[in-house]
């Protein structure tokens, strides 16, 4: 049952009125764009009448899953509920119609937003300053691992590589390509957590830093990061947070007392703001005192006099990395988000994030293999290789909890573990959800078993069928050919 | 005011059945050294009454464009956005949902990322696009970045005519990795050309271009990439979006990329963000480009279906060697260009560009023609132009903020040599009325000088 693209609509003759009648003395003036570089062909671009429009995009948005539409453990993404009071309060006309540029004694309420946010967020962190400029969280590693190059260049020595856990997520090593360094993984013990012996040995003159999620994709913290971080600060180099498992810790532990430098936080994650179908997202990044005169200009101040400021006065700073000063919008949610929470609430949501981590994890254990048993934070991964023993694979698995009206789990990651499926409830689901997950996935199991043919053919109740994903890297269809 | 809906009873017998006796319990493994003692030293929890008070009051110490009659741009820009826009954005199906891997779910998301596809090559004139990076800035970085891959080269050329805050952004994408950002420098508003240099064409990886540049100034872009023709220096084009309804393609002249900032189809000024970047290119440089592709398959059924391909570019698979390591991007604000395109159609964009270019050209005729304001350059311009004003630009703020008018911006801290230039921005919302309180403003102004 596929829609029609929205340039097969029958097109209208003309457009439709979209502008208002202008004075004989702007209409008649010419358009005189020298013929080299004007445009002869118009783009081909739809005409169709609003209904028509608003039609196209209703039935769209139906064959969408959001958090709204129901359960969505995927791992590592904390698919938390978005707070509808932020989406209005974000759109207030005082803070969507403002231009960046406008004096400083204009946007006040912006530069307070932003200045009491970095606030926030360094106690929540243990951090001395933030920058809220990146605009998501690989963005963030990029803008960390340009303070480590600025800070090994003024010592003298850029250094060469930066250590990786062989567990971590995907952007890490991608990132340290892009800032200019070499990726080296470091093995993860019988435990999921970093073999310290493996590290010991990665460790010398040449280590500009280690790059750590903590608690980690596998969902375990790992209890022995003050060694590993003093290990990589004896080495002299330095220790990066990835922020995207924060929302197992808040108010329990801050990065800070870990021996973290440097830390980036994803406010689309841990602080509630929409992911949007894959952005915008937000990623601040926080750093200690000693590191902080390299972060992104402009910094948002505060003067004796009460009033904020946007200060470009920073000799060392590494300079920008968008324009502008960040995803402003998503900074507004996530602010609102801290405040109607406090730190009680906070605590709440990483206890209960944890506990329903828990509760799925050991209900689930009896019907497959759980790589690492112990209690986990907020997420965990199992490994379908007793499915797999009868042809079922883990995306045979995630396909089929769609037909249960579940957005499937985070599936083949992290890439340690065999088939994995990696599980994150988050603390705003109830009792009741989980339970019926629970019940999904052992109908699943035992349907393994039984009708293996159900699973490998699903989904069923979802508008289109298991889509050929080799053909369209094959095909190589990427837009609409008007014929 | 949280959002978990456990009740203590649920949460007891969820931890009985962990064998666990209170929650704190579950945190046994983080060691004591590290754990927090004391309670974070946040605000007290507020309820949604105290929650959007306090915002609106915070909000009410900004001044909305919306009051005011602006003439600010400068890569920010303060177009209409048609009511269809919010509505479909607001779609819980659309903003709550995460990145579509799982496409079967997310057939929503794909195909309005395939047809946005399909509408930025069309305006753009190229083969393939990507369905966004961060914004303009960072997708003139990843142009750069893709082109060095390519060609291996390791300068790059960017003319001094694009946004500063651009060339700001390369120049830290790049210092890391010491390759050199050489800034091929002005003369009378646009690149001059006559400093692209055969040696320095060679030595170098890509030549960026604005179009038009950032004092709106139309850059002789038929004239500049052709130089590049017989080498093998990607030639990119920074372009903005809306002036491509008037504008020939950057195809046309041979680019290799087209990058820029989505900001203009749909999105709100928002103190600058978000907005999107996005990216087309030729079809031989597919495997080079970062982000997300969209392609178009079939489900098991034989149904058309849209699915993320060449993911093997990508951090998720490729780690250390992915083209880049973007994974969130804007889509949301991807998905209100897609809306906005197709609301406006093929005609009204065409109609906002050319309302644009007309309002800006009232307004530079009329400025120019009081005394003590001379125009700067000689080009052509879509909607945004420089001028010389006879005042500082403290006072020439103070005089035109008592009328409730906002903008122009002063070139000099970006350009120091053009003291007492004014950067103007006309958008299709400003009205005659508008610009004549600003003409006569300055009129008398001047006068009284």
């Amino acid at each position: 049952m596929n829609d029609r693209l929205i340039f097969q609509i029958p097109y209208l003759e003309k457009g439709k009125q979209i502008l208002p009648t202008v004075p004989n003395e702007i209409s008649s003036i010419e358009i005189n764009i020298p013929d080299n570089l004007k445009r002869k062909k118009a783009p081909e671009l739809p005409q169709i009448s609003e209904p028509q429009l608003i039609r196209h995009y209703n039935k769209l948005s139906k064959k969408n899953f959001g958090v709204d539409t129901g359960f969505y453990p995927l791992g590592s993404c904390t698919m938390k509920y978005n707070p509808k009071i932020n989406e209005e309060i974000s759109r207030l006309e005082n803070f969507v119609n403002i231009h960046p540029y406008q004096d400083e004694e204009d946007i006040q309420g912006a530069l307070q937003l932003m200045y009491e946010l970095d606030v926030l967020l360094c106690e929540i962190t243990g951090m001395d300053k933030f920058t809220l400029q990146p605009s998501a969280g690989a963005h963030g590693e990029l803008t960390g691992l340009f303070i480590i190059d600025a800070y090994h260049r003024e010592k003298g020595n850029k250094r060469k590589n930066i250590i990786i856990p062989d567990s971590a997520h995907g952007t890490n090593p991608a990132s340290v390509t892009m800032a200019g360094y070499n990726a080296v993984a470091v093995d993860s013990d019988e435990n999921g957590k970093v073999d310290l012996k493996k590290l010991n040995e990665l460790l010398d003159k040449e280590t500009a830093g280690l790059m750590l999620t903590n608690p980690n994709t596998l969902g375990f913290f790992d209890e022995n990061i003050l060694k590993i971080s003093k290990m990589v600060h004896d080495v002299g180099g330095l220790v990066y947070y990835d922020g995207a498992n924060l929302n197992a810790i808040m108010t329990i532990s801050k990065p800070r007392d870990m021996g973290f430098d440097i830390v980036h936080l994803n406010l689309h994650k841990t602080f509630s703001t929409p992911h949007g179908g894959g952005g915008p997202g937000s990623g601040p990044i926080g750093v200690t005192k000693e590191l902080s005169k390299f972060l992104l200009i402009p910094t948002v101040e505060l003067n004796n006099k009460g009033r904020y400021y946007l200060n470009y006065d920073k000799k060392d700073s590494i300079g920008k990395v968008k324009a502008f000063y960040g995803n402003f919008n998503v900074l507004i949610k996530a602010y609102s988000y801290i405040l109607s929470l406090g730190a009680k609430g906070l605590k709440r949501a990483s206890q209960l994030a944890v506990l329903n981590a828990n509760y799925l994890k050991k209900h689930l254990s009896k019907y497959y293999h759980i790589p690492y048993p112990e209690i986990c934070m907020h997420e965990f991964v199992i490994s379908a290789i007793w499915q797999k023993e009868k042809g079922i694979r883990a995306l045979d698995i995630a396909k089929r909890l769609m037909d249960f009206g579940f957005h499937p789990p985070t599936i083949y990651f992290p890439l340690i573990i065999n088939e994995a499926i990696m599980i994150e409830p988050t603390e705003t689901e109830n009792k009741e959800t989980l339970d019926m997950f629970i019940k999904a996935m052992i109908q699943i199991a035992k349907e393994s078993d039984k009708n293996p043919e159900i699973l490998k053919s699903a989904p069923h109740k979802t508008q289109i069928k298991r889509l050929d994903e080799a053909k369209a890297a094959r095909d190589l269809i990427l837009k609409y050919e008007y014929k | 005011m949280d959002y978990t809906p456990h009740s203590n009873k649920e949460i007891k017998e969820m931890l009985s059945f962990l064998g666990i006796k209170f929650l704190k319990d579950l945190y046994n493994n983080i060691p004591d050294k590290i754990k927090q003692k004391k309670e974070l030293k946040l605000p007290e929890p507020l309820s949604e009454i105290e929650l959007l008070g306090r915002l609106k009051f915070i909000s009410k110490k900004n001044i909305s464009t919306d009051n005011r009659i602006s003439f600010l741009g400068a890569g920010n820009y303060d177009h209409f956005i048609p009511s269809v826009v919010n509505y479909i954005i607001s779609k819980p199906e659309f903003y709550t949902a995460y990145t579509p891997y799982q496409s079967e779910l997310s057939q929503g998301i794909l195909q309005s990322m395939f047809e946005y596809q399909t509408m930025m090559c069309e305006l753009t004139g190229m083969d393939i696009s990507n369905i966004s990076l961060y914004d303009g800035a960072t997708s003139v970085a990843e142009a750069a970045n893709m082109a060095i891959s390519i060609n291996k080269k390791k300068k790059i050329l960017i003319s001094e005519t694009i946004h500063p805050e651009y060339r700001q952004v390369l120049k830290t994408y790049m210092k890391p990795r010491k390759i050199e950002v050489f800034e091929i420098p002005m003369k009378e508003g646009i690149t001059d050309k006559g400093q692209i240099k055969e040696n320095l064409i060679d030595e170098s990886s890509c030549l960026i271009i604005p179009q038009p540049n950032f004092f709106g100034n139309l850059e002789p872009i038929d004239e500049i990439f052709p130089i590049l023709s017989g080498s093998n220096t990607l030639a990119i084009a920074c372009v903005n979006p809306l002036s491509l309804a008037l504008l020939k393609p950057p195809a046309d002249f041979g680019a290799d990329i087209v990058v820029g900032d989505g900001q203009i189809l749909g999105n709100p000024q928002s103190f600058g963000g978000p907005s999107f970047g996005f990216l087309t290119c030729k079809k031989k440089y597919l495997r080079k480009t970062p982000g997300r592709i969209v392609g178009q398959t079939v489900d098991s059924a034989g149904n058309i279906g849209y699915v993320l391909t060449l993911q093997t570019r990508e951090q998720h698979i490729r780690r250390e060697k992915a083209t880049s390591n973007i994974c969130s991007n804007q889509s949301l604000n991807v998905l209100a260009a897609c809306v906005y395109l197709s609301y406006v159609g093929r005609d009204g964009l065409y109609e906002i560009a050319e309302l644009c270019y007309r309002n800006a050209h009232y307004l530079f005729q009329k400025l120019v023609a009081i005394k003590g304001i001379n125009p700067t350059f000689n080009s052509k311009f879509f909607n945004e132009f420089v001028v010389y004003i006879d005042l500082d630009s403290t006072e020439l703020k103070k005089i035109l903020s008592k009328k409730g008018i906002l903008g122009p911006i002063c070139l000099e801290e970006w350009y120091p040599s053009l003291k007492k230039r004014y950067l103007f921005a006309v958008t299709e919302k400003r009205t005659k009325d508008e610009m004549d309180l600003l003409i006569d403003t300055l009129n008398k102004a001047l006068k009284v000088k």
